[in-house]
């Protein structure tokens, strides 16, 4: 038998939706026996790579090769029979179900017409021991940690014989004990000749485990390098290029008096933000970063009354308020824009007019309680050309605009409770780059106004283009807060680390 | 029921408590009103009325089964009872007694009662089977598809009824060997109780120790993990509705002959009762999750509730308003073990 230099090759692959380039000629080879770390920011491409691996999306052009054969896999199952699988960061599994049914669920083993629960339990304690793990193959899934769930996940894989397993943000939900637990059996799989694809955000994770390190950017290819010869330094560089050029509009906005005061904000439910504090100046847009899960979302549900607080307070003009529902907070003038338009933002039958007034109905009352339509309808034309809404008709329902206009109506339907404080969260996910300059303008024009803008975005470009401080999340806690105009890309990126690891110590 | 309450390293907290309670607070209540029952009438203690409730969940149980590995499925059947209505008048209208004087088919010959039991299981077998397949190839919510099953059921039901020869008229007058086989007794025993046996321990063997039980778990719990697993989700609901049509059938040919009379109207309702106790016996509506000692349960419970209550000179309305509450309350709390906090 020949031995193969790469045990996965992908050459060139390409892909576009309707007519939007997602990926151009991207190249990462897998050698036997090694990880190899895919990096790049959110909407660098790495999910679609992956999808076109198997079989999910077909790409335009290039090919994938499994030990120099050339193949396209038609679904997940396909890959797996075949020694490619993938863990997902949302595990899918049956948690109500045992380990050992879950690591042989679409395969019982038989002995007559009954499932033979002895070789099933044999067979899932071997497979164990090869990994060394230790849990007990009867017990249910709903009674293991997510790390150990994740275990259970890769070794299925193994179970199919993987010669391929991407690992997709697997340490997002581990504690520091799980994630070590977690890189022993990576260690395992690489001295059974299995190659690792792992894709993760967390810089010291990747110069702790790769081989190997694959960076994309904008769908590019930027290019592959040995672990051993890179710095923290130059991978953000490669993650983020330095070209942020003319992607936004002029920051005109003028930061005026503390508006909003928040101190010692901390929730009672997980996820959990622990003791941020921070000051909102009238007129000024305040950017939060922050990697998955470090709780940027969870801020601006506690600053409009989603979340459960148990103690802290914010403070508007120098009068402390009560958010405890997203009714007070409407109340004092807040809006929030929620990161998720599909699921939380739009009723998507419904069309532009009842779309842009639903937030602020009781408006539209006469003196019998009726609404009165001609009222409602003036307001969404107005929206219509203030924001350059493009539509055919304010009768449209919602979901037949395209994502910028969507968010354009949404903004507009906070816009109409006249609020004083805007908590924007991921504005412009899922928007094509012209679309997102005319947000960008907007948020500048409603800064410029005298509001007071908060932006959540995963997009560090977005961020320094758009902001005049950035407060940095992590993992709960407020790392600080930098002035956008000297700060660099990697003074966040270490902020957004901070509390990776040390979570004891920030407690203290 | 083993809760978080069971960490044997601290001693429970309030909380834990508080929870252990609430997990199991529909069985403390249910098992308050049976001590009630007890103290006012200590009569409902003896071995004629545990033969009655024994006797009287039997073809209940039959039917939870049923809709129970649908209920799993995240589904739900309300053509139960009209299902369980046809077969029993399928069953009733092939075992009339010779000399019964208005016959359905007056010329017909004793039949082996095997064939009427098997006409009673295919036709039920044959709608439930159209139910699986219209929720599997259109993804029609459960609810609607049987909804629509449940009426046409009526009317296709109530034609056959009928049709026969003294028309629509009750059915009734059934062979002796018929309404002896059903419910006659073995060794004391009441034979409606040891076919209720039989057939546990069958759908226990099928949900536990077979392919067929682990995927029906597998779907319920998530259809997604199991499609990747290589599952064929489609076929899972399928036979699922397909078993579940053979209890309808079994149970409505022993149901005629229980009554001793079978209309159009026989069946009607039962869905509620038997999706009820399915309920309140720990098959959750949110899918994966359900024991065939739950289901047991479940009806063991209702029936001995209702039993009871009349036991001891309840008003009926009265009753009603204690099992809707019941429903009511097992479901509030087992949807309070996922509600998210934030």
């Amino acid at each position: 038998m020949l031995v193969q230099d790469y045990l996965l090759s992908i050459k060139g692959v390409s892909k576009s939706f309707s007519g939007v380039q997602v990926l151009k000629d991207v190249h990462l080879e897998v050698k036997a026996g090694t990880v190899h770390s895919l990096m790049g920011e959110n909407g660098a491409g790495k999910s679609t790579l992956m999808k076109c691996l198997f079989g999910i999306y077909r790409q335009d052009s290039g090919s994938f090769e499994l030990a120099g054969k050339s193949f396209n896999f038609t679904d997940p199952k396909h890959a797996l029979e075949n020694g490619v699988s993938m863990v997902h960061q949302e595990l899918n599994q049956v948690v109500q179900r045992s380990i050992s049914d879950n690591i042989w669920l679409g395969r019982y083993p038989k002995k007559g017409l009954f499932v033979d629960e002895k070789k099933m339990r044999a067979d899932t304690l071997a497979l164990f021991q090869k990994i060394n793990i230790h849990l007990d193959p009867d017990t249910p899934l709903s009674r293991l940690s997510v790390s150990q769930r994740q275990m259970v996940e890769i070794a299925k894989a193994i179970s199919y014989d993987a010669k391929i397993i991407v690992l997709d943000e697997p340490t997002s939900s581990l504690t520091d004990n799980e994630v070590n637990t977690l890189f022993d059996i990576i260690g395992v799989l690489k001295t059974q000749g299995v190659g690792v694809i792992y894709i993760s955000h967390k810089m010291d994770e990747i110069f702790k485990i790769s081989d190997y390190v694959t960076v994309l950017r904008d769908g590019r290819y930027v290019g592959t390098e040995s672990a051993k010869n890179l710095t923290m330094e130059k991978v953000v560089n490669m993650m983020v290029g330095r070209d942020l050029d003319d992607r936004f509009p002029p920051k005109t906005n003028v930061p005026g008096e503390v508006h909003m005061a928040v101190r010692g904000l901390t929730t009672k439910y997980p996820p959990v933000i622990h003791d941020v504090s921070f000051d909102l100046r009238r007129g000024e847009i305040l950017g939060v970063a922050g990697l998955v899960g470090a709780g940027r979302t969870e801020l601006m549900e506690s600053l409009f009354g989603v979340r459960t607080l148990v103690s802290g307070e914010i403070q508007v003009d120098g009068k402390v308020i009560a958010n405890s529902s997203p009714n007070k907070a409407i109340l004092n003038r807040f809006a929030y824009l929620t990161e998720e338009r599909r699921e939380t933002g739009i009723y998507p039958l419904s069309d532009i007019t009842f779309n842009s007034t639903i937030a602020n109905i009781e408006a539209y009352k006469n003196k019998f309680g009726f609404l009165v339509d001609s009222k409602m309808e003036k307001d969404a034309d107005n929206q219509i050309s203030a924001m350059h809404i493009k539509t055919p008709s304010k009768r449209e329902p919602i979901r037949s605009l395209s994502g910028g206009n969507q968010q354009k109506v949404i903004i507009g339907r906070w816009l109409l409770t006249n609020p004083d404080v805007l908590l924007l969260d991921e504005p412009t996910r899922g928007i094509d780059v012209g679309a997102k300059y005319e947000i960008y303008q907007l948020i500048i024009n409603l800064a410029k106004s005298g509001k007071s803008v908060i932006v959540v975005s995963s997009e560090m470009p977005e961020l320094i283009g758009i902001t005049n401080r950035i407060l940095v999340m992590s993992n709960g806690y407020m790392a600080g807060i930098v002035d956008t105009a000297t700060a660099t890309q990697t003074d966040i990126f270490n902020l957004a680390m901070k509390y990776l690891n040390n979570l004891r110590e920030a407690e203290v | 029921m083993t809760g978080t309450g069971t960490r044997k390293t601290k001693a429970m907290t309030k909380d834990q408590w508080k929870e252990l309670f609430v997990k199991n607070a529909i069985y403390i209540v249910i098992f308050l009103i049976i001590m009630f029952i007890i103290i006012k009438e200590p009569a409902f203690l003896s071995l004629p009325v545990l033969r009655n409730i024994l006797t009287q969940s039997s073809v209940r149980l039959i039917l939870a089964f049923g809709v129970g590995g649908i209920i799993i499925l995240q589904g739900t059947d309300l053509s139960l009872g009209r299902s369980v209505g046809f077969a029993a008048v399928i069953a009733g209208s092939l075992l009339q007694r010779a000399d019964y004087a208005s016959r359905f088919y007056p010329d017909m010959a004793a039949l082996p009662l095997v064939l009427p039991l098997l006409a009673s299981c295919a036709v039920s077998a044959f709608f439930s089977a159209i139910n699986g397949w219209v929720v599997a190839k259109f993804k029609i919510h459960p609810f609607l598809a049987t909804l629509g099953m449940m009426i046409t059921l009526y009317g296709i039901l109530s034609i056959y009824f009928a049709s026969g020869a003294p028309g629509p008229q009750p059915i009734g007058g059934f062979d002796t060997r018929y309404v002896e086989f059903v419910i006659g007794s073995t060794l004391g025993i009441p034979n409606l109780v040891i076919y209720a046996g039989i057939i546990s321990v069958i759908v226990w063997v099928l949900w536990n120790k077979t392919t067929f039980g682990k995927n029906l778990y597998a779907v319920g719990g998530n259809p997604e993990a199991a499609k990747v697993s290589g599952v064929n989700v489609g076929k899972t609901l399928i036979l699922v509705y397909v078993m579940a049509g053979i209890l309808y059938g079994i149970g409505g040919f022993l149901e005629a002959a229980r009554i001793g009379s079978a209309n159009n109207g026989t069946g009607f309702g039962y869905e509620l009762d038997a999706i009820a106790a399915c309920v309140v016996g720990g098959i959750s509506f949110s899918g994966g999750i359900g024991k065939v000692s739950g289901a047991i349960a479940g009806v063991l419970m209702f029936t001995v509730i209702s039993y009871g209550m009349t036991f001891i000179g309840m008003d009926q309305y009265f009753q009603y308003i204690i099992k809707g509450v019941i429903i009511v309350a097992a479901v509030a709390l087992d949807a309070k073990k996922y509600v998210k906090k934030s």
